[in-house]
């Protein structure tokens, strides 16, 4: 106990540098921290948001944050480019999400759509008591949570059948990729739970060699697809199975949404302009299989 | 020249153990996952079959011991991989159809694909150490000297895998690497070990 509020002390005199480094006029409050079987999970809060982080180390690695005064809008661009899938399916019923964070997505999405029903996949049971305790995340029957490998779960699932009319894909952080997640093999395992008229979302990497590998790895499994690119940050690729929807589609749906995505802080004059099929990668690089899938040593590449 | 592939086979047995183990993980991943039992059972199967090489090849070398032997042994270790490159997608869905628990499915899964030529690589150390050894007051001195060499070559293979050959090689195409290296080193010394130790003597 005293041990550990010492370093409680310890880690908040540390992020409260780190923080005047980015911004001297906020202080940062740690307000829990957790050691997982995987990774060190910190809590804080600064600048009216509360942030859970896997290191500590600087900014960068933050898995989700909140805003204090309306936990409900999203905070990250990244989470609202995900949204961009239901301009590919405005009304899913089933969704999977693989990898939870603090589970704004999913409750999100459990607000927008109540008939839904959706299952999330999360490795790290420290993980999902984090996302219960401090960021709202309220498993229910509409919700369930599955702590198992998100492969697994995959590979279980499409033995038994089941099938997804939209799927999220967000494993990955900028610091850790599990490459079983990154693979040919992996991905077909995805398109077999998907409905014929399926969706996915996949949060993946903007920079680095591995942009490139990742782009042909998907294009391999699923041919063409929408590319929302912000440089340097994020990048999400949406695929449709029964072909992507033209444009036009796209923006009648987001008039359609638009009422429903305002509660999370943007709409579709700020996510359609990202929807893109040009092809920026080197269609040359090699596709990443569950024989070759350096995906995080391709990531520290440039 | 005898000597000289002792301490060869013993080097490069360190090396195939811990580039095997290493790619092990990555083979068993897309079936039974990345988490840390999944490690836990792909480690405890290694140390396992280590243990058991240790005390059988120690038992080996009793009987008329010879470096055509330990060579011997190199190249039985390299055909135990064979399978695994071939059997490996086969049994492992096999199993996961059959064991719902990723910690025993992985536990299993090691253990059928990876016990045999580890617990075989392990058997070359004691045998090497007793074709080393002449005379009881150094044999502490040769068996430093082997653990040296061999686990050397563990850190070596540990590295050049995880490090290099993943980002070049497909895994199939490294342990193809690993069986050529192991089955042509076995060769070379059953051929000239022999000879040179003949000219010697």
């Amino acid at each position: 106990m005293r041990r550990s509020n010492r370093f409680n002390a310890l880690l908040a005199l540390f992020a409260s540098f780190a923080s005047f480094a980015t911004s001297p006029s906020t202080a940062m409050t740690v307000v829990h921290t957790e050691k997982s079987l995987y990774r060190n999970i910190v809590v804080y809060e600064e600048s009216g948001e509360r942030c859970m982080s896997f290191t500590r180390r600087n900014q960068t690695t933050r898995q989700t944050c909140q805003f204090l005064s309306d936990p409900n809008q999203f905070v990250f661009t990244y989470t609202r480019m995900m949204m961009g899938a239901l301009y590919l399916n405005p009304h899913p019923r089933k969704i999977l999400v693989i990898g939870l964070g603090g589970g704004v997505l999913p409750m999100a999405l459990a607000r927008m759509f109540p008939d839904a029903r959706i299952d999330i996949v999360e490795i790290d049971p420290a993980v999902v008591k984090v996302a219960q305790q401090f960021f709202g995340f309220n498993p229910s029957p509409q919700i369930q949570v599955f702590e198992e490998d998100g492969r697994v779960f995959v590979k279980r699932a499409g033995k038994s059948g089941r099938q997804y009319d939209l799927i999220m894909l967000d494993a990955f952080d900028h610091e850790y990729i599990p490459e079983h997640l990154l693979t040919q093999e992996f991905l077909f395992e995805v398109k077999a739970l998907l409905t014929p008229d399926g969706v996915l979302a996949a949060n993946t990497f903007s920079s680095s060699r591995l942009y490139h590998h990742e782009s042909t790895t998907y294009q391999a499994v699923f041919g063409s697809f929408y590319n929302l690119r912000i440089a340097l940050k994020n990048r999400i690729i949406l695929i449709k199975m029964d072909g992507l929807p033209p444009l036009d589609a796209i923006k009648a749906n987001a008039v359609a949404l638009e009422e429903k995505l305002k509660p999370l802080g943007f709409g579709g004059d700020w996510l359609l302009p990202l929807f893109s099929t040009e092809r920026d990668w080197d269609a040359k690089a090699r596709v990443l299989t569950d024989q070759y899938s350096p995906s995080n040593l391709l990531n520290s590449l440039f | 020249m005898h000597r000289l592939f002792v301490f060869l086979i013993a080097g490069w047995s360190g090396f195939l153990v811990m580039a095997i183990e290493l790619l092990s993980g990555r083979i068993l991943a897309p079936n039974f996952g990345n988490s840390i039992y999944v490690w836990g059972g792909v480690i405890t199967v290694f140390m396992l079959a280590l243990s058991v090489g240790y005390l059988l090849g120690g038992r080996w070398s009793l009987r008329d011991p010879s470096l055509r032997r330990l060579a011997s042994l190199l190249i039985a270790g390299a055909v135990a991989v064979i399978p695994v490159i071939f059997l490996a997608d086969p049994l492992l869905d096999w199993l996961f159809d059959r064991i719902r628990d990723p910690r025993y499915g992985s536990l299993a899964s090691a253990a059928l694909l990876f016990f045999a030529p580890t617990a075989i690589a392990g058997m070359v150390s004691p045998y090497a150490v007793r074709l080393l050894v002449n005379e009881s007051r150094h044999s502490g001195h040769f068996a430093g000297l082997l653990y040296f060499v061999s686990t050397f070559g563990s850190a070596a293979g540990t590295i050049l895998t995880s490090f290099y050959l993943v980002l070049y090689f497909e895994i199939d195409q490294i342990l193809a690497g690993l069986i050529g290296v192991s089955l042509l080193l076995g060769l070379l010394a059953l051929v000239f070990g022999n000879f040179g130790n003949a000219s010697k003597q």
